[in-house]
């Protein structure tokens, strides 16, 4: 279990955008499901934490759900993205990976001799 | 902008709680079986498949909760969750909520319609731009410290000052329109140019008088007030131009001032014309005609400006000594001039009216107090089941809050629908010159104040039983039946405010007879006339039409006639003035064969007709009236009053002899034929001044004058028959002020204020004793039901139930002492501030406070007599076994 990393605040929304972005519309299961299996389920998630989570991107606007039916047959609620949702992803992806790249590169710069 | 959003929801959240726990419990439950399904699906046992998916979720109820807290805002919901607590309470004890819901509403309601009117009165009575650099500019008198301006004077001043960036004069004046209904006397101003730039107003269409239009030989020309326009001019744009004649005197229209232009001191005006400087009053600088109001240069404060004007005026006083002597000036704040008469009885309002909402706050922190008395077992059980002191004091706040929250709703109606009925009450002559009350409502400032005293408020009942409470006693609240020092600490603090509330009513119920007396004394005043059966209108004859003072005798004569050959008239006299109308109009007398040292004798001058004095019934002292013979071919003749032999001829009798003007002009020269009773000229509090009475008929260019008829018959019938007897004579004399003499005494501004004051007051009065009673029998029901065994084994041991109720009166009687004492000794101090409204009364007035004493005891005595009742009655086997 220790060898496996938890969720880092505030990356779980960012997370969630993406992945009904890649699948469509998605049910709360679905995403958590898939959020484990794209992290090749290095990241464990308390499939609890998400609900909150998905209540918060709804609030915010950038989710909407409607209720459906599962492929196997269960009533379920489907989340999917909205416009200002798909707009919220990209700026979030964009300063994502420039995070990213800064960190990379600071890492990469220490490890040189000053 | 997305918080905000979220937000949002949050909030509406709290509204749709169930309807969302529902779904997510549907939504929960699908997924766990999509989860289970999926379990089973790789091999799991169903039981170990559900443990399996509740497990990877961390739990069910955990994740309802965070869902929940997601969902709403969790602070907010346990207010609405204490506040739904609050209500619950407050309808299971309505008559403890009715109660105190009406004392606030009272409260409340009276002290912000009260607040209201101060506000449009004090806080912004000019609507002008930058209003604390307008000034009032006037000369000033002994008898009249603000007096009027000469033009001449008006003249210098305006050159010689180093004060004002603007200075501008204006005075009233009557004219005659030919409208469709005929002849008609209006009223308008004559204003120097700068006029409507010094006030910093401009006109809605046309233009502003340019500088110079006010001089004789510019055109004559006039502004609109906007009500005029409407009325007259169906407010026509074109009348922009046009030629309107006004007594004979054609003047072309330039301009329309705004509709929210207002000039309190002459509101009724409905036009402005130059002042066009002419004639025997205008050029001469001892006729004062004119007030003058100017503009304060940047830094230059009031004080300054006086010094500068009063150095100014002993300057011309040097220069013209017959004519200045003892003119100085004065200088205020136009808004002080404006406001001046009422604020005294704005601010003793006030008083009242917050004394009043003390009184209800102390009354419903009392029944507060008296009810965590006995919710002390519920709190005791909140706190032993974990409730934090927090958390307990914040369900006190917020049933404070919600009690306060009706009250000042409510209360704002109360005040809503008393600003309308006081304004309803203020009559239409009184209110035009309060245009500042245009602006009274529930604006912001009033509803600021609403929110401050609601405050306050919900301060006090919070802090109330917080500090009743204190929570070490918790547990005491819990063992059965205790009987702790909390009564007893709960008596003291409630007795004391009871003597509190008791002293305050003492203050308003004094308050009150006094301003009740000195109305009472105020329509008793001795008039020196009689005034039922008197009927009165103002005439204005056209100069046009009886251009000569001949003339004009001859028309005054018929019309006096006609009027007295009428039936149901006794007899007919005129005036230029009024009586109760107020000193003024005012002559310089000087007495021929006396040494003068310039002195101005300023008298009260009257033109009257020779009927006027009997038609009046005021008493002649010595010598004779004038008759018919007085005319303008006769020795010029003069009616003195007592006053005035008095003050001039202490030790010799006036009749025979002669006074003039203050040059003794030979045309000025007039004998002295009687003495007449001190006829009430002035305001009802006014002082008699001396009078001078000359015949109408001897003086020059009478034209507007008031006809005064004693009636045998209800005289307010008469009054339509008057104007149509009038319009027989001639359709172009102008009417106007038909009313009885008695409506004319009871509507000028001193008998108004002084009724309203004690009307207004007396009704605050009521409210507080009323209030004040309420709170003493509170807090004597309550003693006796905390003593109920006490008192059942005093009778069980054979106390009589005389000595029972002794003792319940004697502990009422206690408090009321000391409430009336205290309430006493400190309305002699504060009816020290009413001292400038109070007339023929002392505000220490022995008779006053003696009745209040005597009323509030006989109230306290009620008051403490149903439970001294109550506590006579009981019966002791039932008080002992009951606990």
């Amino acid at each position: 279990m220790n060898d496996k990393a938890d969720v880092w605040q505030g990356t779980l929304a960012l997370m969630v955008l993406k992945t009904i972005e890649s699948l469509g519309p998605l049910h709360g299961y679905g995403i958590a499901r898939r959020i484990e299996q794209t992290s090749g389920d290095v990241l464990t998630l308390n499939y609890g934490t998400l609900y909150p989570a998905l209540l918060k991107l709804e609030q915010e606007g950038y989710l909407a759900s409607e209720w459906g039916v599962s492929d196997n047959n269960r009533k379920a609620k489907f989340y999917k993205l909205t416009r200002t949702g798909r707009r919220q992803l990209e700026k979030e992806t964009r300063n994502w990976e420039q995070t990213t790249a800064i960190l990379a590169r600071f890492l990469a710069a220490s490890e040189e001799p000053l | 902008m997305k918080s905000l959003r979220a937000w949002l929801n949050r909030f509406t959240g709290l509204f749709s709680n169930q309807r969302r726990e529902q779904e997510f419990a549907a939504e929960l439950e699908g997924n766990l079986q999509l989860h289970i399904d999926e379990n089973i699906r790789s091999g799991m046992a169903p039981a170990a498949a559900r443990r399996d998916a509740i497990l990877k979720l961390g739990g069910l109820e955990p994740t309802r909760q965070a869902y929940r807290e997601r969902g709403t805002l969790p602070f907010l919901e346990t207010i609405l969750h204490d506040l739904r607590f609050a209500l619950r309470q407050l309808v299971k004890y309505p008559g403890f909520t009715l109660t105190a819901i009406l004392m606030l509403t009272l409260g409340i309601g009276a002290s912000v319609a009260i607040f209201a009117f101060v506000d449009a009165a004090l806080l912004k009575p000019l609507p002008y731009p930058n209003p604390s650099t307008l000034v009032d500019v006037n000369e000033s008198v002994p008898l009249f410290p603000r007096s009027n301006l000469s033009y001449p004077d008006y003249l210098d001043w305006k050159r010689l000052n180093q004060s004002f960036s603007s200075f501008d004069a204006y005075t009233g004046n009557g004219y005659l329109l030919n409208s469709p209904s005929g002849i008609e006397p209006v009223a308008g101003m004559r204003v120097t140019d700068g006029f409507f730039h010094t006030l910093g107003v401009a006109p809605l269409i046309g233009r502003d008088f340019y500088t110079g239009e006010d001089l004789l030989s510019a055109p004559r020309t006039l502004i609109l007030s906007y009500a005029t326009w409407q009325k007259r001019f169906a407010g026509r744009k074109e009348v922009v131009g046009q030629t309107v004649s006004l007594s004979g005197i054609p003047y072309t229209i330039i301009g329309v001032m705004p509709d929210t232009f207002e000039f309190a001191p002459r509101n009724n005006a409905e036009f402005w014309t130059t002042m066009h400087a002419a004639g025997s009053c205008d050029l001469r600088r001892s006729c004062h005609g004119l007030y003058g109001v100017a503009r304060l240069k940047d830094g230059v404060s009031i004080q300054a400006a006086l010094a500068n004007m009063s150095a100014i005026a002993q300057q011309l006083e040097r220069q013209y000594p017959n004519d200045n002597r003892g003119q100085g000036a004065m200088v205020q704040p136009l808004a002080k001039y404006i406001v001046g008469d009422v604020r005294p009885i704005l601010l003793t309002l006030l008083g009242g009216a917050g004394l009043l909402l003390l009184i209800a706050c102390v009354n419903v922190a009392s029944l507060l107090l008296v009810r965590s008395e006995s919710r002390k077992r519920e709190i005791a059980v909140r706190g032993a089941l974990g409730a934090g002191p927090a958390r307990l004091a914040r369900q006190f706040i917020t049933e404070g809050v919600a009690l306060v929250s009706i009250g000042t709703a409510l209360g704002l109606l109360v005040a809503y629908g008393t600003m309308r009925i006081l304004l309803s009450l203020i009559s239409k002559d009184v209110m035009i010159h309060m245009p500042y009350l245009r602006g009274l409502g529930l604006n912001l400032h009033v509803l600021g104040f609403a929110a401050v005293i609601a405050l306050f408020a919900a301060t006090i009942f919070s802090l109330t039983p917080i500090l009743r409470l204190s929570f070490a006693e918790m547990r005491e609240g819990l063992t059965e039946g205790s009987r702790g020092s909390a009564g007893v600490l709960w008596r003291r603090i409630g007795a004391n405010l009871v003597v509190l509330e008791l002293a305050i009513a003492v203050v308003l119920l004094v308050g009150a007879g006094l301003l009740g007396k000195s109305f009472y004394h105020l329509l008793r005043v001795d008039l020196a006339f009689q005034p039922d059966h008197l009927a009165t209108l103002e005439a204005d004859l056209p100069e046009t039409v009886y251009p000569k003072d001949a003339q004009m005798a001859a028309v005054r004569k018929q019309l006096l006639d006609r009027i007295a050959a009428l039936p149901g008239v006794g007899s007919a006299g005129m005036s230029t003035d009024l009586p109760v109308s107020g000193n003024g109009d005012t002559d310089w007398i000087r007495f021929v064969g006396r040494d003068y040292n310039g002195k101005h004798n300023e008298v009260n001058e009257r033109d009257i007709s020779p009927g006027y004095f009997t038609t009046l019934k005021t008493k002649l002292i010595r010598g004779r009236f004038f008759t018919a013979e007085d005319d303008a071919t006769k020795p010029l003749v003069v009616i003195i009053n007592q006053a005035l032999a008095k003050l001039y001829f202490p030790n010799e009798d006036p009749i025979g002899k002669r006074i003039g003007d203050t040059t003794l002009s030979p045309k000025s020269i007039k004998q002295i034929v009687g003495i007449v009773d001190d006829l009430r000229e002035a305001s009802l509090d006014g002082q008699i001044w001396p009078a001078v009475y000359y015949p109408i008929d001897q003086d020059t260019g009478i034209s507007g004058f008031n006809i005064v008829v004693r009636t045998t018959q209800a005289e307010q019938n008469m009054l339509p028959t008057l104007v149509a007897t009038i319009h027989q004579v001639d359709p172009g004399i102008g009417t106007t002020g038909e009313a009885t003499m008695v409506q004319h005494i009871n509507d000028s501004p001193t008998a108004y204020i002084h009724r309203t004051a004690a009307w207004l007051v007396g009704g605050f009065a009521v409210l507080a004793l009323l209030l004040g009673t309420i709170g003493l029998y509170g807090v004597i029901a309550y003693s006796v039901s905390q003593r109920t065994r006490e008192i059942g084994v005093r009778m069980a041991l054979g106390a009589q139930r005389a000595s029972v109720y002794q003792l319940i009166l004697k502990e009422g009687a206690r408090l009321a002492v000391w409430g009336i004492a205290a309430g006493i000794a400190c309305s002699l101090a504060t009816t020290l501030l009413l001292r400038s409204i109070l007339f023929g009364v002392q505000s220490w007035d022995i008779a006053t406070l003696a009745t209040v004493a005597i009323v509030l005891a006989a109230a306290a005595l009620l008051a403490s007599y149903i439970p001294a009742h109550r506590a006579a009655s009981i019966n002791p086997v039932e008080a002992l076994r009951a606990e």
